[in-house]
C-alpha cells in the first residue's frame, strides 16, 4: 500500500490515513477547484517513525510523567517542548528518509513546499480546532522537508492539542498524525473566506491581505474585512485597515515588510474578487456540507485554495475557561516587540514612579480619615497595576517560550532548555537585591562588635552608615518581613532582617553563578551559525528580546511589590493607630478600611493529615519536573506562610508551594528548591539556575508529604527528591 | 544439540524478549526487591542496569555486592504455570566506569532507547552484574542451572 499519496490518487478509504486536510484537499481538486500540487504523507509513515526510534515509548514517558489534570499550561507547554525536541533530533531512518524524498520528489520535484499538518478526524465540525498544530510555508530542500514534516508530526502533541485533548479525542497510544506536503504559490493577495459570520448566520465574512497570509493568520497584518450576505452574495460592508505592513517570502519562512504605498491607498480585492472568492467559499460549503473556513491566495488572476475546513474556534461555551487565555500567550516575534516597547517605554517607568510618589507621601501626618481615603486609592492604584501585569507582562514574559522554539528549531540541541544559558546573568531585580543583602552581611561579618549587638537583639546606637544602608534597602526593596505580594501581616520592625543578615554573615557568601563566559560565547555563536547570512541580524533581535523578556519575569514582581509595599505601609500605620489607641479612641474609619481591605491572617496550612493508628503512610522518592540540574542534601524548610522564612537556615532546602520573588531573598542560604508549582521558566527555576542550585517543580503536595527537618536529597538531572537517608 | 547449549538459547529468547527484571538485594538482613530495565550481554555473562545514586538499591548493593535478578515470561494467566519460563541469575554487582561504560550505554539503549536521559543522568550508575549461576525454572517445577565460569 503506497504511503505517500498525490491529492488526485486519494481514495475515500484513504480517509483515516491522509487527515481532514489531505482528504479535503482531494475532495477540492476532484471538484475543479484549482490548488497547489499536493503530496500527502500517510500515517502510516509517523507510526513507522516513532515505533522505529523508540519514540513512541518516550513520548508516553512524558506524558505519564503526570497526570494531565494536575499540569498547569505552564506544565504542558514544557511536556510539548520536550516531546517537540525529541522529533527535532532524531533523524529518519535512512529508508524511510529515502521513501520519503522519492515519493515527494516525483510529485514536486524541487519546488519550494508548504509542509502542513492533516490530523485524521480533524475533517468534521466536532473535532476540528483550528491553530492546535504547526505548518510551515516557504520550505526549501529535502533535508529541510524533511525535518519539517518532523516538526509537524511532533505537533500532534502541542501544548494546545494538549489542552484539548479531550474534545479532539487525543489519545497518547494511538492518535498519529498525516502531513499535507504543498507546492509554494506566492500570491501578491491572499486572505481567508468564512462562510458564515460567527456572529450573524445570515452572513459571511472576506479578509484579505496583501502578499501572504500568515500575517493575517497570526495577527500580525490586519486585514481588510467584507461582511458579505450569503444569500445576495453581496457585501453588506467594507471595514478596511489602516494598510502599513505585509508578509513576504524570506529567505526560509515568511518575513514582515513595510508595504509599498501605493498598494497601501487601494483594498487587495476589488468587489469582483471580493464577490468571486466568497462565491467559492459558499460552493467548498455545498462540497462539504457545512460552513468552510478557506484558505486562499491569487496567483495573479487565478485563485488558489490551500485548505478548507469545517468552522470552529477555540472559543469555548463553559465560561471561564482558561485555556483560551494561555493560547493567546503564543505572540508573534513582532506582537512581542510592540510589547516590549510598551513595557519598557510606558509601563516600567509608570510603575516606578507611581511607588516613587507613594513613597513620598508622610503617612504619619495624615489625618485617620485622610489615611482612610489613602489605603482605599492605593489598594485602587495597585489593583490597576496588578491587572496591567496580567494584561501585558505575562504575555510579555512568554517571549522567552518563543525564543526557546526558534532556537531548538534552529540548533537542534539535545537538551531542549539548552537556550536558558543565553539569558541567565541578565541582571535580575531580584539578583541585585540579594546582592545587596549580602554586602550587609559581609559588613557584619567583619564587624565583630555589629554582630554581636544584632545577635543580642540591640538595635539601638548601630552605626550610622550600616543604618543609612539599610534604609536604602528598605526603601528600593521594602521591608522584607512584609512579604509584599501574598503576605498580609508585617511584624513591624527590622528584626526579620537582620536575622537574616546574621544568617548569612555566619556562612560564606553564595553569589550568583557566573556562567563560564566560553560556553556562552560558544552558544551563542552556535545559535548564530544556525541562520544564514540574512537572517543572522533578525536571530539576534530574538536572543535580544528573549533576555529582555526573561529579566522582566522576575522584575516585573519587583516593581509591582514596590507598589504593593506602599499599600501595606499604609495599612501599617493604620494598625499602629489603632494599636496605639487601644479600645478608648480606635478610629471608625481606619477599623472600617481594614476590614475592606481584608487584612485578617493568613491561613496556616495543615502540615500533614489526620495520622490513622498502627499505619504509618509516608514518601520516599517524590518525582517532578527537573529545573536546575544538580544534586544535594539537606534539611527541608517547609514555607507555609511568610513567616517561615524567618526561621530559614543556611543550607536548608527551599520547599515551597509557589517561589515568587519575595521569597528569593532566602535562596542565597538555600542548598536546593523544591515547588509544588511547575514548570522550567517560573520564578523558582529561574532564581535556582541563576545560584547554579538543584531545582525540583511540579512536585504535587511536596509542602504536606515533606516536612521541615526531613533530610532530604534534591537530584536536579532527574527530578527526584528522596526522603531519608541515601547513602550520598 | 547439547542440553547447555538449548538452555543457553532458551536463556537468551527470554533476556531478549523482556524488558524488565526484579533485583534483589539487602542490607543488614534484610532483603530488598525491586524493578530494572536492564539488558543482557550477548555472552550472558553479564546483566546490565541503571539506577539513580540516591536509591535503596544502590545503598544496598554499596553495602553488599551480592545480588540475584528473576526475569520471567510470565502473563498473568493460568496458563503462565506450564507456558512461563522463569529465570534467576546470581552473581555480584559493581559499578560501571570509565571508558568502558559508554560502549555498554550504547547497547543497553538499542535496547530501552527511551530511557535515553534517565540512563545518562550524571546521577545515574551504570551497575553491571556478573552472573555465576543462572536457575531456569519451566514446566511448572523443572529447575536447571547453568554455572558460567568467571
Amino acid at each position: 500500500m503506497k504511503r505517500i499519496l498525490s491529492a488526485e490518487e486519494i481514495q475515500s478509504g484513504d480517509r483515516h490515513r491522509v487527515g481532514g486536510k489531505g482528504y479535503a484537499l482531494s475532495l477540492l481538486v476532484k471538484r475543479g477547484f484549482r490548488i497547489p500540487r499536493t503530496v500527502c504523507i500517510t500515517t502510516d509513515m509517523y507510526r513507522e517513525y516513532v515505533r522505529r526510534t523508540g519514540l513512541r515509548e518516550r513520548i508516553l514517558l512524558e506524558l505519564h510523567r503526570k497526570d494531565f489534570k494536575e499540569m498547569r499550561w505552564e506544565e504542558i507547554w514544557d511536556c510539548a517542548t520536550r516531546i517537540r525536541n525529541m522529533f527535532l533530533i532524531k533523524p529518519l531512518p535512512e529508508d524511510l528518509a529515502r521513501e520519503m524524498c522519492d515519493g515527494i520528489g516525483t510529485l514536486l520535484g524541487e519546488r519550494t513546499v508548504a509542509v502542513r499538518s492533516s490530523a485524521p478526524g480533524e475533517d468534521d465540525a466536532q473535532s476540528s480546532f483550528a491553530g492546535l498544530h504547526e505548518s510551515f510555508v516557504n520550505v526549501t530542500g529535502a533535508e529541510s522537508i524533511l525535518k519539517h514534516i518532523r516538526m509537524v508530526w511532533s505537533s500532534l502533541w502541542s501544548d494546545a492539542a494538549l489542552l484539548y485533548r479531550q474534545e479532539i479525542g487525543l489519545d497518547v497510544e494511538e492518535s498519529s498524525m498525516a502531513v499535507v506536503v504543498q507546492e509554494t504559490v506566492v500570491g501578491d493577495r491572499s486572505g481567508v473566506v468564512f462562510t458564515r459570520n460567527p456572529n450573524d448566520e445570515d452572513q459571511g465574512v472576506v479578509e484579505s491581505v496583501y502578499g501572504l497570509n500568515q500575517g493575517l493568520v497570526d495577527g500580525t497584518v490586519e486585514p481588510d474585512r467584507w461582511i458579505m450576505d450569503r444569500f445576495s452574495n453581496k457585501i453588506v460592508v467594507h471595514t478596511p485597515p489602516e494598510r502599513k505592513y505585509w508578509m513576504i517570502p524570506g529567505p526560509e519562512g515568511v518575513r514582515l515588510a513595510e508595504l509599498p504605498g501605493e498598494k497601501s491607498a487601494h483594498p487587495p480585492l476589488t468587489t469582483q474578487e471580493v464577490n468571486f472568492v466568497f462565491k467559492s467559499g459558499c460552493n467548498a460549503e455545498e462540497l462539504f456540507k457545512m460552513p468552510q473556513d478557506v484558505e486562499w491566495t491569487y496567483d495573479r488572476d487565478t485563485l488558489v485554495l490551500f485548505q478548507s475546513r469545517p468552522i470552529t474556534t477555540l472559543r469555548s461555551h463553559k465560561p471561564k475557561d482558561e485555556r483560551v487565555w494561555y493560547l493567546s500567550l503564543h505572540r508573534s516575534f513582532e506582537n512581542l516587540k510592540k510589547l516590549r516597547r510598551k513595557i519598557e517605554e510606558e509601563l516600567i517607568p509608570g510603575m516606578v514612579s507611581v511607588a516613587e510618589s507613594l513613597i513620598g507621601t508622610d503617612l504619619v501626618k495624615l489625618s485617620d480619615q485622610a489615611l482612610a481615603v489613602e489605603i482605599r486609592e492605593r489598594r485602587e492604584t495597585n489593583q490597576k497595576w496588578v491587572d496591567i501585569y496580567w494584561a501585558d507582562f505575562i504575555p510579555y514574559a512568554h517571549g522567552v517560550r518563543l525564543f526557546g522554539q526558534v532556537y531548538n528549531d534552529a540548533v537542534e540541541p539535545d537538551d531542549p532548555y539548552e537556550f536558558l544559558d543565553l539569558l541567565t546573568n541578565t541582571g535580575m531585580a531580584s539578583i541585585e537585591r540579594n546582592n545587596m543583602l549580602m554586602e550587609l552581611a559581609a559588613t557584619i561579618r567583619i564587624d565583630e562588635h555589629l554582630a554581636a549587638k544584632l545577635k543580642q537583639g540591640d538595635h539601638t546606637n548601630l552605626d550610622a552608615r550600616f543604618l543609612s544602608r539599610i534604609d536604602e534597602f528598605m526603601e528600593k526593596f521594602g521591608d522584607l518581613s512584609c512579604a509584599v505580594t501574598g503576605g498580609k501581616n508585617c511584624v513591624l520592625g527590622t528584626g526579620p532582617l537582620y536575622r537574616l543578615l546574621l544568617e548569612m554573615a555566619d556562612h560564606p557568601s553564595r553569589n550568583g553563578v557566573r556562567k563560564k563566559k566560553n560556553r556562552i560565547s560558544r552558544l551563542h555563536q552556535n545559535y548564530l551559525d544556525s541562520f544564514d547570512d540574512d537572517q543572522k541580524e533578525r536571530a539576534e533581535e530574538m536572543l535580544e528580546l528573549a533576555r529582555s523578556s526573561y529579566q522582566l519575569r522576575d522584575d516585573d514582581n519587583i516593581y509591582l511589590g514596590r507598589i504593593e509595599a506602599q499599600v501595606l505601609a499604609a495599612v501599617q500605620e493604620a494598625r499602629r493607630r489603632l494599636e496605639d489607641r487601644a479600645g478608648d479612641q480606635a478610629s471608625e474609619v481606619l477599623v472600617q478600611v481594614l476590614a475592606e481591605a481584608d487584612f485578617g491572617s493568613e491561613n496556616q496550612k495543615a502540615s500533614s493529615g489526620g495520622k490513622p493508628s498502627g499505619v504509618r503512610y509516608q514518601a520516599r522518592q517524590l518525582i517532578g519536573q527537573p529545573a536546575g540540574p544538580g544534586i544535594s542534601k539537606g534539611r527541608a524548610r517547609v514555607i507555609h506562610n511568610h513567616s517561615d522564612l524567618a526561621d530559614f537556615r543556611y543550607g536548608e532546602v527551599l520547599v515551597c508551594d509557589a517561589v515568587d520573588p519575595n521569597i528569593t531573598f532566602v535562596v542565597p542560604l538555600a542548598s536546593a528548591v523544591v515547588e509544588r508549582r511547575g514548570g522550567m521558566l517560573i520564578h523558582g527555576a529561574i532564581i535556582a539556575r541563576e545560584y547554579g542550585l538543584p531545582c525540583i517543580t511540579g512536585i504535587p503536595d511536596a509542602t504536606t508529604l515533606i516536612q521541615t527537618g526531613d533530610e532530604i536529597t534534591v537530584d536536579g538531572y532527574l527530578g527526584i527528591v528522596t526522603i531519608g537517608d541515601t547513602g550520598i | 544439540m547439547k542440553k547447555s547449549e538449548q538452555f543457553r538459547i532458551r536463556l537468551k529468547e527470554l533476556l531478549n524478549s523482556q524488558s524488565l527484571a526484579a533485583l534483589s538485594t539487602h542490607r543488614a538482613g534484610q532483603p530488598y526487591a525491586s524493578l530494572v530495565a536492564f539488558y543482557a550481554a550477548d555472552d550472558l555473562k553479564h546483566i546490565y542496569f541503571v539506577t539513580p545514586k540516591t536509591t535503596r538499591k544502590y545503598a544496598n548493593l554499596a553495602a553488599d555486592s551480592r545480588v540475584a535478578l528473576m526475569v520471567n515470561s510470565s502473563t498473568n494467566n493460568t496458563s503462565d504455570f506450564h507456558q512461563a519460563i522463569s529465570v534467576t541469575g546470581v552473581g555480584k554487582a559493581t559499578e560501571v566506569v570509565g571508558s568502558e561504560s559508554e560502549a555498554i550505554l550504547v547497547q543497553y539503549l538499542a535496547k530501552h532507547p527511551h530511557l535515553e536521559d534517565f540512563a545518562r543522568s550524571p546521577t545515574c550508575a551504570l551497575i553491571g552484574v556478573a552472573v555465576e549461576v543462572y536457575y531456569m525454572v519451566k514446566n511448572f517445577q523443572n529447575v536447571m542451572e547453568l554455572h558460567l565460569e568467571p
